[in-house]
């Protein structure tokens, strides 16, 4: 039988901000445990919560970027539970009234694009890491009261490649929108995978599993696959799936039961007495709207209208914002758009694949990449002298005209020198250039070759091929 | 002769101060010895650190030396055991916290110690503030200095027993549905709770948050209003609290009268019920404000009766989440009676041994409220009420400047009364705690002895951020009152 998979996304994001959703403590990461803390994030008696704006705006902000209406007014609410990672034992979130509603991602499917609808985003405070070890369990609050921005999507995934498609879509707006790093190995972007399948023909949606706490597009790929899998093999023996949270075990490679509906929480929540409501008039929103970053899907287009790219092109450029900032940057420099462009696509991101940095952290400025290609451009190098170079900037930096000038790598377009070399490498390989003649077109190439060697890299290859040409039609 | 400060008022101590009649430590070692001589047999204080006081006294007088003329200068006030003052326990009289060191100054500490004043002494309470008796404190019994054999009310029964018993000048306290009103009256001083969003909650141990407010138990009006000064405003730490600009609260007595005082009476408030020498006092005082030119009129607050359910929902609801925190995890005891390590033995034991009766009560209730499937029945119902006595509140203030009640169904009950008189506590809540539903103001004045020679207390209600009409009001009947 063939099954229908239905999936849904709570997308929790960390937000970029200075300090914590409601204190002061700075909100980085890799501290020493426990040392960015304060009575406010560890529950002190009589501690209370103050509202970071920037938070909020950040939210709207994402709200904005992802085409979601902002709740004029928006109130906290509390969610009671009892577990050493609340320092307060109960989170402050949004139950009935989050700052954002509706709203979409399109994502890529086979044959086309489709439209994931949103349900809503809301903010809240993170809760503290816990951390266990063999005969005790430790909690580190540094995490505690961090932002944290849900994302939920509607249930209208229908495929792992749609789940991967959509949070990659996600992650990309949000890098865009500047709102967070969205950086999966630190947390930053974690997702709760709500799964069901039903088989072909029917409506009613099967019973849901959730999966908790998903930190790597792997991860959720490999647990949703197994997840699928688990289901089809239950219900196609006749057996039933159990409503249910599980988590992805990664050394075993299966989804394992955390708890099931039986023991669900009680959250009570209730509105949040220390916080005033989030009241926003039109004009503030007016203003956020305003500053409002480019969405990826509008660059893309910008890119093949403006610069004349082709689709391809565009896409790749804009898969990360750096990449396209990039790119733009070296055009304004002075870069010819389609050349920046192929070679950012060869050989910048085959570099920047080498590493785990964005291409605004590697000492490569836009302007030595531009300037760099002026110089082929302008046959004052060769295209294998420009080849390395781009490596060792990538590397190192600097200003590629000062290099070329200190280390005589100029592209020697003199004709009496590559005729010199020339001639050499036909003496020395007769047997090379009767093939030639015996109409072996691979043989110039080697030919070539040695005139580049010979010149140390320096010559212009067209000019030593021509060259050639003519000694051997003389000889 | 050594300092007496039993009949001392704030203002007398700050003038004394600023005359240089008596030194900050003179003070200081005044309320100490008084301390010493009568609370054996009171058992107001928790604590009183004097080494520290008197080098927060000396370092006042000090200052003053070279030329320091803050208002407060020198002034020691003892505080309600739930104010975190960094470094001072906080034990909120509960075995919970019987070790917490606070690491931090409320809002209103940091305040009274920009002002000139230091926190002198901790007063005993009912548990974290749950109670009307004080008996509910975890460490000891506080007696009415009027009346030993009887309580001096609660939650903050040791604050209005070191004030009304003359061993502190003045004491922060608050009130989230009588607890300083309550007590004031019992012992015979004024307890005044300002508007909600007047004073910053920031550091101070929760009951409820939408209702607790700080507040002063004083010997007079104008110490309420000193004092007021002192600890009100608009708090970044607080954003509960209003940006409402903080007048010279004692300035804005001057002039104080009678004379033309819009005063309702609420018929609500005087009920079959109320012990009849409460409600001849009250009536007494209220007929003596109309022979001094203001106009008293008779009127409705039709909620009343509603409003003591809604007050024990929301209440126990928010204490429910507030005192969730206090489970031994990261500050407070933390039991372990055995070594399977299992998370929930930690929290049940912790919290089994750690908290009183009552308030184990108040948790259980408030978590049934907001239990899922009563929430809509309890907690939604109890807040449209709660606007509903908003209302009436409202309408009232549009045509009177203040209303007049008992505080109380009637004097200080002997110990272990409380049960037998479940009428008389629900019609205390009744009058006291629709002031905290509303936001409002409130305070309670003598207004009169019972036959055995106990306080009766009357109550004045003001509307939100009406504290200048309040303080004016209860000045002009403190005066005529005589008392
Ligand atoms: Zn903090």
């Amino acid at each position: 039988m063939k099954y229908i998979v239905t999936i849904g996304l709570e997308t929790h994001v960390q937000l970029k901000t200075k300090s914590k959703m409601f204190c002061g403590c700075a909100n980085t990461f890799a501290a020493e445990p426990n040392t960015l803390v304060c009575p406010i994030c560890l529950g002190y008696p009589g501690a209370l919560p103050a509202m970071n704006r920037e938070a909020v705006k950040l939210t709207v902000i994402a709200g904005l970027m992802l085409g979601c209406e902002i709740s004029r007014y928006s109130k906290f609410d509390r969610k009671n539970y009892f577990y050493p990672d609340a320092a307060k034992n109960y989170q402050i979130s949004q139950l009935d009234m989050p700052l954002c509603r509706g709203g979409g991602v399109e994502i890529q499917v086979p044959g086309g694009s489709k439209r994931i609808n949103l349900n809503r985003i809301h903010l809240e405070e993170d809760v503290a890491k816990s951390v266990h070890h063999a005969r005790s369990s430790g909690v580190d609050f540094n995490r505690s009261g961090m932002a944290l921005m849900e994302i939920v999507s509607e249930p209208e995934i229908n495929s792992v490649q749609e789940a991967i498609a959509y949070m990659r879509a996600l992650r990309q707006i949000l890098v865009y929108a500047d709102v967070s790093d969205c950086n999966l190995e630190e947390g930053n972007m974690r997702s709760d995978v709500n799964i069901s399948i039903r088989p072909e023909n029917t409506t009613e949606l099967g019973t849901k599993v959730e999966l908790k706490n998903m930190n790597s597009f792997r991860h959720i790929q490999d647990a949703l696959t197994f997840e699928i899998e688990r289901q089809k093999a239950a219900l196609s023996t006749g057996g039933r799936v159990v409503q249910e949270t599980r988590r992805w075990d990664l050394d075993l490679g299966e989804t394992i039961s955390m708890r099931t509906k039986e023991d669900a929480q009680d959250y009570r929540y209730f509105p949040e007495p220390d916080l005033p409501p989030v009241v926003f008039t039109d004009d503030l929103l007016d203003g956020w709207r305003k500053e409002l970053p480019e969405l990826p899907e509008h660059k893309r287009v910008r890119f093949t209208t403006d610069y004349g790219l082709p689709e391809y092109d565009a896409e790749v450029l804009c898969a990360q914002l750096p990449v396209a900032n990039f790119f733009e940057e070296a055009v304004e420099c002075g870069a010819q758009p389609k050349n920046a462009s192929n070679w950012i696509m060869t050989d910048v991101l085959r570099l920047l694949g080498q590493t785990e940095l964005e291409i605004s952290d590697t000492p490569l400025s836009s302007a030595a990449f531009a300037s760099l290609l002026k110089l082929v451009d302008d046959k004052v190098i060769n295209m294998p002298v420009a080849k390395e170079l781009i490596a060792e900037l990538f590397e190192k930096g600097g200003d590629p005209a000062v290099i070329v000038k200190e280390r005589g790598l100029l592209q020697v377009s003199d004709a009496s020198a590559i005729e010199g070399f020339a001639r050499e490498a036909v003496e020395k390989n007769p047997k090379v250039v009767e093939d030639f003649k015996g109409g072996k077109k691979a043989a110039l190439q080697f030919l070539v070759g040695q005139v580049m060697k010979l010149s140390r890299g320096k010559a212009n290859p067209k000019m030593a091929a021509e060259v050639i040409q003519e000694i051997i039609s003389e000889g | 002769m050594s300092l007496d400060i039993s009949e001392m008022t704030l203002s007398a101590a700050m003038d004394g101060l600023a005359q240089k009649d008596f030194s900050s430590v003179e003070l200081v070692n005044a309320v100490r010895d008084a301390i010493a001589e009568k609370d054996e047999n009171i058992g107001a204080y928790l604590a009183f650190d004097a080494d520290t006081i008197l080098q927060d006294a000396s370092e006042a007088d000090a200052l003053r030396a070279k030329g320091d003329e803050r208002c407060l200068l020198g002034i020691p006030i003892a505080l309600k055991d739930l104010f975190n003052v960094e470094g001072q326990p906080c034990t909120c009289a509960s075995k919970m916290l019987e070790n917490y060191i606070a690491p931090f100054d409320a809002t209103v500490i940091s305040k009274i110690k920009a002002a000139g004043a230091f926190p002198a002494g901790r007063l005993n309470m009912d548990e974290l503030a749950i109670g009307t008796t004080t008996e509910n404190s975890a460490f000891k019994l506080t007696k009415n200095p009027v009346a030993p054999d009887r309580v001096p009310g609660g939650s903050s029964g040791g604050s209005a027993a070191a004030v009304a018993g003359g061993m502190a000048l003045a004491s922060l306290a608050t009130d989230s549905g009588g607890s300083i009103r309550l007590p004031a009256s019992y012992c015979g001083c004024v307890g005044f709770k300002p508007s909600y969003g007047r004073v910053s909650r920031y550091g101070v141990a929760p009951y409820a948050s939408s209702l607790d407010q700080v507040g002063t138990m004083t010997k007079t009006v104008e110490d309420a209003a000193i004092l007021l000064s002192a600890i009100a405003g608009c708090d970044q730490r607080d954003q509960t609290t209003h940006n409402v600009p903080v007048p010279d609260y004692r300035e804005m007595l001057a002039g104080s009268s009678l004379e033309g005082l819009r005063i309702g009476v609420p018929r609500e408030y005087f009920v079959d019920g109320v012990d009849s020498e409460v409600l001849d006092s009250v009536r007494a005082a209220i007929d003596k404000f109309a022979k001094a030119g203001a106009h008293v009129e008779e009127m409705s607050l039709p909620h009343t009766e509603y409003a003591i359910s809604a007050y024990y929902i929301c209440s126990t609801a928010e204490a429910s989440s507030n005192l969730a925190r206090l489970d031994g995890v990261r500050y407070g005891k933390r039991s372990v009676t055995d070594d399977r390590g299992d998370l929930n033995d930690m929290y049940f034991t912790s919290r089994t041994e750690g908290l009183g009766p009552d308030v184990k009560r108040r948790i259980i209730f408030g978590t049934f409220v907001l239990s899922s499937g009563r929430y809509e029945e309890y907690y939604v119902r109890a807040l449209k009420v709660r606007t509903l006595v908003k209302q009436d509140f409202n309408e009232a203030f549009k045509k009177f400047d203040v209303l007049m009640t008992p505080v109380t169904a009637g004097v200080a009950h002997k110990f272990g009364e409380t049960q037998n008189d479940p009428l008389k506590a629900t019609l205390n809540d009744m009058f006291l705690a629709p002031v905290n539903m509303a936001g409002i103001c409130g305070i309670s004045i003598p207004c009169g002895k019972s036959s055995e020679g106990l306080p009766v207390g009357m109550q004045i209600i003001g509307p939100s951020f009406g504290e200048v009409t309040l303080l004016r009001a209860a000045d002009a009947c403190e005066k005529e009152l005589g008392l």
